[in-house]
């Protein structure tokens, strides 16, 4: 740790659960999810650490999965967050949105609804998600609205859905999507997994950039559109998390407490679990897991001495475990990185697997996938990846 | 935009954006979908006083009355209402 004070949290992530409707083949969710989807936190357990956030300056509160509503206790969570001054935002595939509980956000006060979109084709969002969810999103959308939530869209995309970034866009507008997050996929669990089939070349990235931008300027500021560049081709990494135990704090389905999404993919680090009776403002301030890389003191060369660290931290070290199997090396995405070539060959075997004509098949994220992968039974998934956990 | 700023004009907060003060933050913040600024005192002074009603001209007058014997008190508020709807955190009240 360097000497300056410790951050106050900022933004609380509540990922209530890991059971989802959907399969998507993209999902950053743990392989192993499927460990969790018995012992999740209870209604009482999750107001506490609501108060306990809150107490500590926690303002923006992300009600998160798998698919929240699958819980039937969201209401009782957003009223208690309602109270509490939170700034609210439901994180949902739509599924399992009525009316009735839309009613119910609006009087407990959340603020916002975010709803992910896969693509303008039934066919790519059935297959995608694996799931018969196209025609719902649509109805949910207008639900979203006719109760006067901002409209917040999430596309996150891939290979499949690069090619209709401009009709996705035009069904934004047409639905009367206030912010659209385009969300290039970035890799961890899941998405890991099917890197090679889910991966978009250069080119077609740049494309779909262009697109975007003559988008915005065609709407101008009826509509926010978030362009985010996935780390492979961004050149330099990103500042993860906005940093180490800086800004966010993730209590997972099960009471572990993260400082980003994929921290427990890590070796040597013990998350300190909510149930287990540790305390958030203990767990933030003092765990040995949330100082482990906060600051810089952790980083080796060619970090230590970058003019760039300050401003990225030497990006992600869950991407750089994943994929170097050391987790204080620069973020291989980096240019400057000694192992940079590791996302050059995939970026080219991106390329080579498009003009495949058998690529590998999708590995939905389900149950028995899941399982598959705790028993060992999917050894040949994992080839060619350094060390998944 | 929408144009310069005049005394008659009537502002209030922008659809779906929250305007609230923070006690770990000590100061005003301003809330929306996939963001927040905190704003500095004087900004959150001015936003306080914004309710959909009020004329840019009583909220100087307001301001005036709050602290006494600050120069330029008009300039700033105005130089504030032009930031703000820059950014599209106000809109201007039909």
């Amino acid at each position: 740790m360097s000497s300056n004070p410790i951050p106050k949290p900022f933004w609380l992530l509540a990922e209530v659960t890991y059971r989802c409707p959907l399969h998507c083949a993209f999902c950053y969710n743990p392989t192993d999810y499927v460990k969790h989807t018995q012992n999740e936190l209870s209604t009482e357990q999750w107001i506490k650490v609501l108060r306990d956030a809150r107490k500590m300056g926690a303002l923006q509160l992300g009600i998160s999965g798998g698919e929240p509503l699958l819980r039937d206790d969201i209401e009782e969570i957003v009223a208690e967050a309602g109270r509490l001054g939170y700034y609210t935002n439901l994180i949902t595939s739509g599924v399992g949105l009525t009316e009735k509980r839309i009613a119910e956000f609006k009087r407990g006060g959340l603020d916002h609804i975010q709803l992910s979109m896969h693509d303008i084709t039934k066919e790519i969002n059935n297959f995608i998600t694996d799931t018969n969810t196209f025609e719902l999103k649509k109805k949910v959308a207008a639900m979203i609205k006719e109760y006067d939530y901002p409209m917040v869209l999430n596309v996150v995309i891939h290979r499949y859905n690069i090619e209709h970034i401009g009709e996705i866009l035009d069904m934004a507008e047409q639905i009367g999507a206030d912010y659209v997050e385009l969300a290039n996929t970035q890799y961890y669990g899941w998405s890991l997994l099917n890197r090679a089939q889910l991966m978009t070349t250069q080119a077609q990235l740049e494309k779909a950039e262009a697109i975007t931008n003559k988008f915005r300027e065609r709407v101008g500021n009826k509509m926010k559109v978030f362009f985010v560049v996935p780390d492979y081709y961004a050149g330099r990494p990103k500042k993860c998390m906005n940093g180490w135990g800086e800004v966010f704090m993730i209590v997972t389905a099960n009471g572990d407490v993260l400082p980003c999404h994929s921290a427990r993919s890590l070796p040597g680090l013990e998350f300190p679990n909510v149930s287990n009776g540790a305390e958030l403002e203990w767990i933030w301030n003092e765990s040995p897991a949330f100082n482990k890389y906060r600051g810089d003191d952790w980083m080796k060369e060619p970090c230590r001495t970058c003019p760039d660290k300050e401003k990225d931290l030497g990006g992600c070290r869950c991407q750089t475990y994943l994929l170097t199997g050391d987790a204080e090396q620069a973020d291989p995405v980096c240019s400057k990185s000694p192992q940079h070539d590791l996302i050059l060959k995939a970026i080219e075997d991106a390329k080579n697997s498009q003009l495949a004509s058998q690529p590998q098949p999708l590995v939905f994220r389900n149950d028995k996938n899941s399982q598959r992968i705790i028993n060992g039974e999917a050894p040949e998934l994992l080839e060619g990846l350094h060390s998944l956990p | 935009m929408s144009g310069k700023i005049k005394s008659e004009d009537v502002f209030g907060l922008a659809r779906h954006f929250r305007f609230q003060w923070e006690e770990a933050q000590g100061g005003y913040v301003l809330l929306f979908p996939e963001g927040m600024v905190k704003l500095n005192g004087s900004a959150g002074e001015v936003l306080k006083r914004m309710d959909g009603k009020r004329t840019v001209a009583d909220i100087v007058t307001d301001c005036q009355a709050a602290f006494p014997g600050v120069p330029d008190l008009e300039a700033d508020v105005f130089a504030m209402l032009t930031l703000a709807q820059e950014k599209s955190w106000i809109t201007k009240a039909a």
